[in-house]
Formats: C-alpha cells, sequence, structure tokens
C-alpha cells in the first residue's frame, strides 16, 4: 500500500496538472493540459465556447473524471479514491455560474451548511466565520434571507462567501458572471479583485477581459480542449501569438 | 318508493362510527408514514451504483403498481401465516397501505428528485460534502416541495383505500359501517353517513398536507 497524502504541502505548486486527457466517449475534451499555478496566482482561462475550459477546472476539484494525467493540489494527487477527492475539495472553493445557492437555506444556514458537516465546525464558530464572510462580500444585512428573495449579483457574491467559509486554498470560478444582468457584473467582479488583493490563489474562467488585465498574473487561452496560449496580460492582449487567439480576441474585444 | 328514512340506528351508532372514523385515520397516518419511508429510502436504491439493488427496487414497484389492492392485503393476510408470519388485521392492513403506497411514493418522490438542477449536487460535492449528505440536506427537500402536491393526492387516496381492510376486518368506518348496516339492514341511511364521514376525512387529511407544506415549504422561490 502506497502512503496517501491528505494535506496540503507549501513545497509543491499550488495546483499542478501534467498530461491531463479526457474523453467523452470518442470526444475528447482536455488534450495533454500541463498547468502550473503557485500559491497566490491569479490565472484567467479563456476561450470559445466548447474549447473545455469549464471542464479542466472542474476536473480540479473532481467533479469531472478525467482518464489520464496527474493532478496534484498542494501536495494531494488528486487520485479517483474517495478519501483523497474528499481532501481536495476541502481545499478548492468552487463558484459557479448559475450561483447554485441552496434555495432552502436562509444566506446564513447557505454559508454554514458545510462548514458544519463537513468540518464539523461547532454552531457557534461556523455561524461567527458565515457572518464574518457575508461581511467581506458586503452583504451581512441579507443573512436571514433566502436566495430566491435576493438579486443575481447578491446571490453570487454569497456564493463567493460560502465558498470561503471552507477556507480554500484556492478558489476556482466558472464564469461566475454569465448569468448575471450587466448592472450587476461589478459588485461581483469587485469582489473577486478583492479577494484577488488578499493573495487568494484563484483560477478564473470569465470572458471579462478588464478583470483579467487587473488582477491575472497569467491568461491561459484553449481553443478545441487545448492549451493554445499562456502569457501575461499585457503581452497576451496587445502581442498574441496565435492566429486562433487574435482571431478569438477580435471577437470578444471587436465591438 | 315508499321507503321511510329512519337514521335511529346510526344515531345509536354514532359513537363507534366515530371512534372507526379515528381508527381510519390512524391506519391512514401509520400507512403514510410507511409508505414515505419506503419512498425516500426507495429512491435511494434506486439510484445506487449497485444494480441487484436498483432492479430490486424496479420490480417491487412494477409488482404492487400491476396487482390489485385487495390482493395484496389478501396475500399478507392469509397466504404469509403459511410461511410462519402470522399478522392481526391492523398491523396487516398498515403494513399493506404502507407497501402500496410506498410504491407509489417513490416514483413520485423520484420524479422530484430528477427535477432538481445538476448544479445543486455538484455545489454540496464542491463544498466537501458527501453524497449521502447532499440528498440528506440539499436535495431531499426541494424535491419534496417540487412533488407535495402529486404526493398529497396520492396520500388522499390512501387514506380511502383504508375501506379495503374492512375485507380483512381491520378496526377502520368501513367495516364498523358493515356491522350496523348487518344489522338494521338500513343500508341507505348507514352508507349516506359513512360517505359524508369519509368526505370530511378526506377534507382533513388535505388540510394537514396544506399546513405541513405551508410550515416546512415556507421558503420562497423564484
Amino acid at each position: 500500500m502506497n502512503d496517501i497524502s491528505t494535506t496540503v504541502d507549501s513545497t509543491h505548486p499550488m495546483i499542478s496538472m501534467s498530461g491531463v486527457e479526457k474523453w467523452y466517449g470518442a470526444f475528447q475534451a482536455l488534450r495533454n493540459i500541463n498547468i502550473s499555478v503557485e500559491k497566490g496566482e491569479k490565472i484567467v482561462l479563456c476561450g470559445p465556447s466548447g474549447s473545455g475550459k469549464s471542464t479542466l477546472i472542474r476536473c480540479i476539484n473532481h467533479l469531472e473524471s478525467y482518464q489520464k494525467g496527474v493532478i496534484r493540489v498542494g501536495g494531494i494527487v488528486l487520485g479517483h479514491q474517495a478519501k483523497t477527492i474528499d481532501a481536495v475539495r476541502r481545499e478548492v472553493g468552487m463558484v459557479f455560474q448559475q450561483f447554485n445557492l441552496f434555495p432552502h437555506l436562509t444566506v446564513l444556514e447557505n454559508c454554514m451548511l458545510a462548514p458544519l458537516r463537513a468540518l464539523r465546525l461547532g454552531k457557534e464558530e461556523a455561524e461567527a466565520r458565515a457572518r464574518q464572510l457575508l461581511e467581506r462580500v458586503k452583504i451581512a444585512e441579507q443573512a436571514d434571507k433566502y436566495p430566491a428573495q435576493l438579486s443575481g449579483g447578491q446571490q453570487q457574491r454569497v456564493a463567493i462567501a460560502r465558498a470561503l467559509c471552507m477556507r480554500p486554498q484556492v478558489m476556482l470560478f466558472d464564469e461566475p458572471t454569465s448569468a448575471l444582468d450587466p448592472e450587476m457584473v461589478k459588485e461581483v467582479l469587485d469582489t473577486m479583485i478583492g479577494l484577488a488583493e488578499e493573495g487568494m490563489t484563484m483560477i478564473c474562467v470569465t470572458h471579462e477581459m478588464g478583470f483579467a488585465r487587473q488582477v491575472a498574473d497569467r491568461v491561459i487561452f484553449m481553443a478545441t480542449g487545448a492549451i493554445v496560449e499562456e502569457a501575461p496580460p499585457a503581452e497576451f492582449f496587445s502581442n498574441p501569438k496565435h492566429e486562433r487567439t487574435r482571431k478569438f480576441l477580435g471577437e470578444i474585444l471587436g465591438h | 318508493m315508499n321507503y321511510t328514512l329512519d337514521f335511529t340506528p346510526v344515531v345509536e351508532g354514532l359513537p363507534s362510527l366515530l371512534t372507526a372514523c379515528l381508527g381510519t385515520f390512524a391506519l391512514a397516518i401509520c400507512g403514510m408514514l410507511l409508505a414515505t419511508v419506503i419512498g425516500i429510502g426507495g429512491v435511494v436504491l434506486r439510484q445506487s451504483k449497485i444494480a441487484p439493488l436498483r432492479w430490486l427496487i424496479i420490480s417491487f414497484v412494477e409488482l404492487i403498481r400491476n396487482t390489485p389492492f385487495l390482493v395484496q392485503i389478501f396475500f399478507i393476510y392469509f397466504a404469509l401465516p403459511l410461511t410462519g408470519i402470522r399478522l392481526d388485521p391492523t398491523p396487516t392492513a398498515i403494513i399493506a397501505l404502507g407497501i402500496n403506497g410506498g410504491a407509489y411514493a417513490i416514483e413520485i418522490i423520484r420524479g422530484g428528485v430528477q427535477s432538481i438542477p445538476k448544479g445543486q449536487m455538484e455545489a454540496g460535492l464542491a463544498l466537501g460534502l458527501h453524497k449521502g449528505q447532499v440528498f440528506r440536506l440539499i436535495i431531499l427537500k426541494p424535491a419534496l416541495k417540487a412533488i407535495f402536491p402529486s404526493l398529497t393526492s396520492q396520500f388522499v387516496l390512501l387514506t380511502l383505500t383504508t375501506s379495503i381492510a374492512s375485507a380483512i376486518s381491520a378496526y377502520e368506518l368501513t367495516s364498523v359501517s358493515q356491522r350496523i348496516e348487518s344489522d338494521s339492514f338500513r343500508s341507505f341511511e348507514v352508507y349516506f353517513t359513512v360517505t359524508i364521514f369519509y368526505l370530511v376525512i378526506s377534507w382533513l387529511m388535505m388540510r394537514l398536507f396544506a399546513l405541513f407544506s405551508a410550515r416546512y415549504f415556507a421558503y420562497p422561490v423564484k
């Protein structure tokens, strides 16, 4: 029996993916993905729809399985065993396009559920933590409301607070502003920028190129399941190397 | 027609009819509780990774939904004693009602679970909860809320089905009224009264479900 590490180890990169490949039947969704993300780094992942960017980040917390390659989060090798998957999920927070708040729980209860049940914190500690993080996303006064009573932007900020309540080492954002009305995008991006400034390790799938310019250390461009180009934002936007990247940037920035 | 209505036997039998109503109510409530346990448990097993467990539930649902309740209750009451399982009429009725209602509840609740967006399960898993916790803490309540009207009508039906338990003389309204009717031959008066009683019982049951729903499923949805 080899020993399976389930604690984060600071000598490794925060996240590394090497040679990751994924198929849905005959369709290859990810091709030879190699990424290394250091602690505190902010990565923006972009690309046309169907390019595999959501699939990629969903592999990091094993919402999707993959057939080849190795993913490490901290020192933990994300195997397919429940034990390592659980360990990784406790370290990795995720924010979804559709918010996915639990409709039958209040904002406060949404934030307390996982700390109570997955971390087995006491009620007082979980509540204190939840209130503190709701404060941080500037929504503390809505703690006793239900998700359906909030606007989209408010819901997404609650979803961010809910993920932060697990004190994750890494945050994954899967198109967090795509389902929002335009006037609500800013409040969510501001929350994400605040998080970035505090040094959170982040991987964001987003088409918000302003956000990418402002906070990303690197922008990764994907197409047809492969990483095409990877560069700091200044270089990525001013001097894209690949034709595919230029075409994509032309389409999203060209109006 | 020169039939003269005479409610005297009904009036004299009123105390026993009213207690029999309680019997019916008790049978129905116990049957529903059992049906709910079978329904939720069945849905969990129906989604199991272990194929034989899924087949077991599918077969159970098919068997129960495609055979008459009267035969099911006779089977438990008259056939099972041959295997050494001997039950009194009332426990027999509760078990038969629970099994029958449970088979329908499995299909209804399963529909509710399937109506919950996949993102709810994913959000729970991403937060480090186990599959069982996700089902129990995140999926179940919204799923039950979604199908509660269907479950209510299924359970009102179950309440009325308790009358079939009179075939094995379980203590409930229909068997007690049959006794009064056969003593007095006042069929019209007896069954007229019993009809009203069932109507009231059904209505009470629906009120009970509405109250439960207003309390337990009060959270707003978009």
